[in-house]
């Protein structure tokens, strides 16, 4: 076995009382509910036998609308966002169907230091009972086509059936995106 | 300088750039670990995809004081009453992998009474909910990466993974860092405690590592009478010995 990492603290599970203290009245707003473009990303996060998830997290991180993040490390320098009141981090615990639904407004594409171009995105975290670490997933858009098939992320997945995981469809008002933890269906997840 | 162009770039699979931050290896539990069995339908199945390190992971949110109260640090007293059991001040540093301290980054705990029972709609065993403790806790880091909070030793609990299953007591921590990559999740668990060898959790992480999640009793911080003191240091993920520089014209 490869030693270990030096001194880096182990992850354990969330567990199923994160209620205590995690949830945050504003956490689904990344936006304030005046904001234009103001869209809702929701969805179900499920296990392998199709159950949704009563005890799950989700977590979302992304840029703005500019493509920024009001950042230090953002290497183009800390911009103010274009939204009044972006934060850019959503947080909701899961409903008793495994459901979930952040308010956001679309970020835009970012440059890599290589020249090319990522397509819109969200960070994604899914913390649960039964995941001894965090699980990482990516939501894209399906309106965005172009910026998709440009996108490396998504061109390093082979399979188109895996990619199509990554994908939130537009419906009314927002997108829809499931998080399958197993199954046929079962999301990509990221080592990051 | 002399002009000389230092740019100390790794190689990475997909991309020309290379990881800022480090990635743990023998450190984490492994999502498949049956002797846990909750993560037998949610543990994903797929191998991860390596993710390279762009400017969504490389940023995260940044919490200044403005999701921390007052009583936030201190869950003896938010109530009017002060909670039953063993009063214990739980301190230490949040540092990165480099040693560096992360300064001003939001802590948040949460935890089972001292009698083991959790202030939860979910958790209705037949121990006694203490009307002084809601058990939830916030702060943030100061300049010098350093936290504490003052609370009530957690009481373990049985639970229904195996006959006669009971989780050592612990007290959960949520961490953010500066990063996306830097998030994590954890337990803190105490010294001696004999039921560390029969919890699945704990044991699921690898043996090298694990006894990182143990705290160390703490005369120093122990107050006389008052609380016993306990520390725990917390190491997020550090940057790569070898970080991606940008180049600039200077």
């Amino acid at each position: 076995m490869t030693d270990p990492t030096p001194s880096l603290t182990p992850s354990q599970t969330v567990g199923p009382f994160l209620h205590l203290i995690l949830p945050w009245p504003d956490g689904p707003d990344v936006v304030p509910s005046d904001t234009a473009g103001r869209v809702v990303i929701s969805g179900r996060v499920l296990d392998g036998e199709g159950n949704g998830l009563a005890d799950a997290l989700v977590e979302t991180w992304q840029a703005d609308p500019d493509g920024h993040f009001a950042h230090p490390d953002d290497p183009r320098g800390t911009i103010a966002p274009a939204v009044s009141g972006f934060r850019g981090f959503g947080r909701v615990p899961t409903g008793p169907d495994g459901a979930y639904a952040i308010a956001t407004v679309k970020p835009g594409g970012l440059p890599t230091a290589d020249g090319g171009i990522e397509a819109p995105h969200l960070d994604v975290s899914v913390f649960a009972r039964g995941l001894l670490d965090r699980v990482v997933t990516r939501i894209y858009f399906d309106d965005e086509a172009a910026a998709n098939a440009a996108d490396p992320v998504l061109a390093a997945l082979p399979d188109p059936a895996r990619r199509d995981t990554l994908i939130a469809g537009a419906e009314p008002g927002g997108y829809r995106f499931d998080i399958h933890l197993q199954g046929d269906r079962e999301t990509v997840f990221f080592d990051v | 300088m002399t002009g000389q162009r230092v740019n100390h770039r790794v190689a990475a699979p997909t991309d020309a750039v290379g990881d800022r931050y480090v990635r743990p290896q023998g450190v984490h539990p492994k999502l498949a670990s049956p002797d846990y069995r909750s993560t037998r339908l949610r543990a994903p199945r797929q191998p991860l995809v390596p993710l390279p390190q762009r400017l969504t992971e490389i940023t995260g949110p940044l919490f200044g004081t403005d999701r921390v109260t007052d009583s936030d640090a201190d869950l003896t007293r938010q109530h009017d009453g002060e909670p039953l059991g063993q009063r214990i001040v739980v301190h230490g540093r949040v540092l990165d992998g480099d040693g560096r301290p992360v300064p001003h980054t939001l802590v948040e705990i949460w935890q089972a009474n001292a009698s083991g029972r959790y202030r939860h709609a979910v958790d209705n065993w037949p121990a006694p909910i203490d009307p002084n403790f809601s058990g939830g806790g916030r702060v943030v880091t100061g300049a010098d990466g350093t936290y504490e909070f003052t609370t009530i030793q957690p009481g373990a609990y049985p639970w229904g993974n195996h006959p006669n299953a009971w989780r050592p007591a612990h007290i959960h921590f949520s961490l953010f860092g500066r990063a996306f990559t830097q998030r994590l999740v954890t337990q803190m668990y105490f010294p001696g405690d004999p039921l560390l060898p029969y919890d699945p959790i704990y044991q699921s992480t690898p043996p090298a590592a694990r006894e990182r999640l143990i705290s160390r009793f703490d005369w120093d911080a122990t107050r006389p009478d008052w609380a016993l003191g306990f520390a725990f240091d917390i190491v997020l993920r550090g940057r790569t010995a070898t970080p991606m520089e940008e180049p600039h014209d200077d």
